[in-house]
């Protein structure tokens, strides 16, 4: 039968519309502004009579509450506005005093039902709500204390085969690395073999004590200058990467100043989650266990991450520092254990080398390095003034023996479970930052777009999209009402997905998604214009609409198939602004494929199918069949 | 049977001229492009991040109001922290006037307000973006010159890839003509102008590639011809569509995606336009022909039965 989907196939058309119409639904239930209340300190609970004293005082405030809500350990006070969050704040804070913190947050009003299914609203970017703002400072004398050690042990180990007694190469205070020789001639050696092969020093001569020779190494201004600008780089694209990775669409990574990088996420407007988000300011060091006989000088005690009692000594020296990995995936050996492969980059791969290549079955550490800064509130002269402490913790992850010399790929077995190997590969991918950084500021941040902006992109997008219906049903007629609603149907799956992929909304982003329904009526006035040509030859109805979608069909086909693809590379090579745009695009294209070809089809099918009919309404003069 | 005289616009007649305005356009982009360059938006450049304290609570339209009035262009304002501190952020270099002119700009509303601290800020686009974009892109044309030279055949591959350039070039070469503000938004206009183009170009493409194999008579151009005839009314209406809600987004949708729709609007007309005059004009410059298409004849199929049939899994599905 011409023109007749089976049931089956309607039932499956409409089964998808159903599920995109649920979960494109949260997004009619926008985010309450919220203010959490949580405790100072995480032993902290918050109680009604504290959630009570910050209404209350919210009353006096004048500040209308919508709701209130304990649920230890927090409790959430929902307002009406953006303003009247912004200025709630301050008042609870005021009002909790300094053993509990108020953040702003944005608390779901999604049902019930719909979150158990994992529906959810699509996020809003920074430009139409705002977000959460970090201030990251980078900890450059430590960037350049480490790379000075570098230094260090590449100068004494190129004396050493030069046969150049020294004593000493400690780095010293002002970036300097501090030589002392014997004599004047060993001196003078060393000299020219450091001049000759590392202009980033200055050299100075100084006669020390006991007839000592002293050789002070100093880094120039501008390698200074150039270490910190390349720590700084790299920590920024750590953090870009780790916020991709992570999936945060549309965030902004900058630097600010000399030593700072600022990150503003969009929609986590609890900052708790957005610090575990940004992950932890972590690096990792390689390092050879000492061996029984190595002296306090050549070693130090490094406790377990998971079990503190349990400790190794390691070497001083640093093989290789997570910088150097270039890639780590987690995978299983052919015992079915799980283990790492790592991925060196050059330099990594010959350090590596080079050190394992003499300590076969010994084994070697895995340092997990973590700066953390905590604020302490305390009270100086009745102000509370915030004082940072800043806290190095330095613990063992794995400790295995080397079965072989280790080049720049090498995997790390002996984990306890494909957990512990997925958390080390993610820390391996992701912790290698040139330099420790410290938070240094968190705020939430409003939207960078003003509410004129946003009313006004709302309302053109919905202007426009209005009168791309209203032509479609003056031009097309019935068909054209046919198309408009597998417009609408698109629009909505468009939504469902990006929901079910939690993207983030931008305000270009929504001007796309409204481009792509305007190119998405490419599909239906492509079939149209067949069916009409298909009329004007001379077939009869049913056949007219038949030809008109099967030969239109292969137009369609090619014409997404090529945009797909453009979007699909696009998705996979680009980055952020770009990336988002490419997945909007992705989905888009989908969607207006199944809309277009089968849910037009489905209806026209449930109108005209299996009758006879004279004619079709689908505008223009057309000749009968 | 369609015939080749009804109604049959003659587009391949003005060939010589379009390619001729083709070629002086892009030329010119690209002269344009080196000399003036790209007006970068703020979150290209960097630039710097001032935020004030205000006693009280300020109205940020107002702020920006003021600023706009104080003839600062390009600048971003919002709420920091708390009502009462205001953050802009702007594309100028950081000098020490630059503050106190705008606190003063600001003071003389009446409003209490202190300076926190001003700073430098870089660009909130890596260079990994510009790289990885960039390569993906030419990956991207790469794949699609291959895809469509299978389907198609390499010269169609061809005629598909290289309007895209055109296209592209020609809006940035208005851009950095008006020096107007090259952001991440326009840079997404300009991929979305990419995806409608190739969307155009194709669909004429698959039009001349079924009437060559429909029609029996008429050479190159006159197949060329007909095809874009055919599609007018399509292309018409789809562009047509597609416009009205740019224009709407331009003159209803407030600055902030005035430079989306601006790009867009360029990039839809270019791109309409070159998906006839670049496309279908290089297909009769390189000489597509006839042979180029023939699909050998299916045993037992009547010539009528050339065209696909969509494929069988979509009439199952």
């Amino acid at each position: 039968m011409l023109n007749k989907f089976p049931l089956w196939k309607n039932i499956v058309i409409l089964v998808a519309v159903v599920i995109g119409f649920i979960y494109a639904l949260p997004n009619l239930y926008p985010d309450d502004y919220a203010i959490q209340i949580t405790g100072a300190r995480s032993s902290t609970q918050v109680d009604q009579a504290t959630l009570d004293e910050a209404v209350d005082a919210l009353g006096e405030a004048g500040v209308q509450v919508k709701d209130a809500v304990l649920n230890p350990p927090n409790a959430l006070i929902r307002v009406q506005s953006s303003d009247a969050q912004l200025s709630a704040r301050p008042v609870i804070q005021e009002a909790v005093g300094q053993d509990y913190l108020a953040a702003l947050n944005m608390a779901p009003t999604t049902p019930e039902w719909l979150r158990n299914i994992g529906a959810g609203p699509m996020k809003l970017g920074l430009d139409l709500r705002g977000g959460v703002h970090f201030l990251l400072e980078v900890d450059m004398d430590s960037a350049l204390q480490k790379r000075l050690e570098v230094y260090a042990s590449e100068i004494k180990r190129q004396l050493r085969e030069e046969r150049i007694r020294y004593r000493g190469g400690d780095v010293g205070d002002g970036n300097t690395i501090e030589l002392s020789f014997r004599d004047d001639a060993a001196r003078d050696e060393a000299f020219d073999l450091i001049r000759g092969q590392y202009n980033e020093f200055l050299l100075n001569r100084e006669s020390g004590d006991d007839d000592q020779r002293l050789l002070t190494l100093q880094l120039s201004e501008a390698t200074v200058t150039e270490i910190e600008d390349y720590a700084l780089q790299q920590n920024l694209t750590t953090i870009r990467n780790r916020v991709n990775e992570l999936g945060v669409a549309e965030p902004l990574v900058q630097r600010q100043g000399r030593d700072r990088i600022v990150v503003e996420l969009p929609g986590v407007q609890d900052t708790a989650q957005a610090k575990r988000v940004l992950g932890a300011t972590a690096n990792l060091e390689f390092r050879l266990e000492a061996r029984q006989d190595a002296s306090s000088g050549t070693a130090e005690v490094y406790p377990f991450r998971d079990e503190p009692n349990r400790t190794a000594r390691l070497e001083r020296e640093i093989i290789v520092t997570g910088e150097n990995v270039a890639n780590a995936q987690q995978a299983f050996d052919q015992n079915g254990q799980p283990q790492v492969n790592i991925t060196m980059d050059g330099t990594g791969g010959d350090r590596m080398t080079r050190a394992t290549r003499d300590a076969i079955k010994r084994r070697m550490a895995v340092l997990f390095i973590e700066y953390k800064t905590e604020t302490v509130g305390k009270r100086v002269d009745g102000e509370i003034q915030q004082v940072e402490e800043r806290k190095v913790d330095r613990s063992i992850i794995s400790l295995a023996t080397i079965q072989s010399t280790l080049g720049s790929s090498f995997r790390i077995t002996g984990l306890d479970s494909v957990a512990e190997a997925g958390e080390l590969a993610l820390l391996l991918r992701a912790g290698s930052l040139a330099a420790p950084m410290y938070f240094v500021q968190e705020r939430t941040i409003g939207p960078s777009l003003g509410q004129k902006n946003i009313d006004a992109g709302v309302m053109s997008v919905t202007v426009g999209f209005a009168i791309v219906l209203l032509y479609m049903l003056l031009y097309y007629r019935f068909f054209g009402l046919v198309a408009n609603v597998a417009l609408t149907v698109n629009l909505m799956l468009l939504v469902a997905c990006m929901s079910i992929l939690s993207a983030t909304l931008t305000l270009p982003g929504i001007a796309g998604i409204v481009l792509t329904v305007g190119m998405a009526v490419d599909a239906n006035v492509l079939i149209f214009e067949r069916i009409k040509e298909e009329l004007r030859q001379g077939a009869p109805p049913q056949s007219a609409i038949n030809a008109g979608f099967s030969r239109a069909f292969v137009s369609i086909f090619d014409a997404n198939i090529t945009t797909l693809l453009v979007a699909v590379i696009l998705f996979a090579m680009g980055s952020g602004p770009v990336k988002g745009f490419a997945v909007t695009l992705c989905i888009g294209i989908l969607t207006s494929m199944f809309t277009g070809l089968l849910v037009s089809r489905s209806i026209i099918n449930l109108i005209y199918g299996g009758r006879k009919i004279e004619k079709l309404a689908i505008g223009g003069k057309l000749a009968n069949g | 049977m369609a015939n080749l005289t009804d109604k049959t616009i003659n587009f391949m007649g003005v060939r010589r001229i379009a390619s001729f305005g083709s070629l002086a356009a892009v030329i010119l982009s690209i002269v344009i492009l080196a000399v003036n360059g790209l007006n970068l938006g703020l979150d290209f450049t960097g630039g710097t991040s001032v935020e004030f304290a205000y006693e009280e609570a300020p109205s940020l339209d107002e702020v920006r109001q003021t600023l706009d009035d104080a003839g600062y262009t390009e600048f971003v304002v919002q709420n920091f922290g708390d009502e009462k501190s205001v953050l802009v952020r702007l594309r100028q270099d950081l000098d020490d006037e630059l503050s106190a002119n705008m606190i003063n700009a600001l003071r003389a509303d009446g409003d209490q307000l202190e300076l926190v601290r001003a700073e430098f800020v870089g660009s909130q686009v890596g260079d990994e973006l510009k790289e990885d974009s960039g390569l993906g892109l030419l990956l991207a044309l790469f794949v699609v010159l291959i895809y469509v030279g299978m389907r198609f055949q390499l010269k169609f591959g061809i005629a598909s890839v290289l309007p895209l350039a055109h296209d592209v070039l020609i809006v940035l070469g208005i851009f950095s003509l008006f020096q107007w503000t090259f952001d991440l938004s326009v840079l997404a206009a300009l991929l979305a102008v990419i995806g409608y183009s190739l969307n155009d170009t194709i669909i004429v493409a698959d039009r001349i590639r079924e009437n060559f194999r429909k029609l029996r008579t008429g050479g190159t151009e006159d197949v060329v011809n007909h095809s874009i005839t055919e599609t007018l009314s399509r292309t018409l209406n789809t562009s047509g569509t597609t416009l009205v809600v740019l224009l709407s987004l331009y003159f209803l949708g407030g600055e902030a995606i005035h430079n989306f729709a601006v790009a867009l609007i360029i990039g839809i007309v270019v791109g309409t336009y070159s998906s006839i005059y670049v496309s279908a004009n290089l297909l009769v410059l390189l000489g597509v022909t006839r042979e180029d298409l023939v699909v050998p004849p299916k045993e037992g199929a009547a010539d009528q039965q050339e065209d696909e049939e969509p494929p069988e899994w979509l009439n199952r599905m």
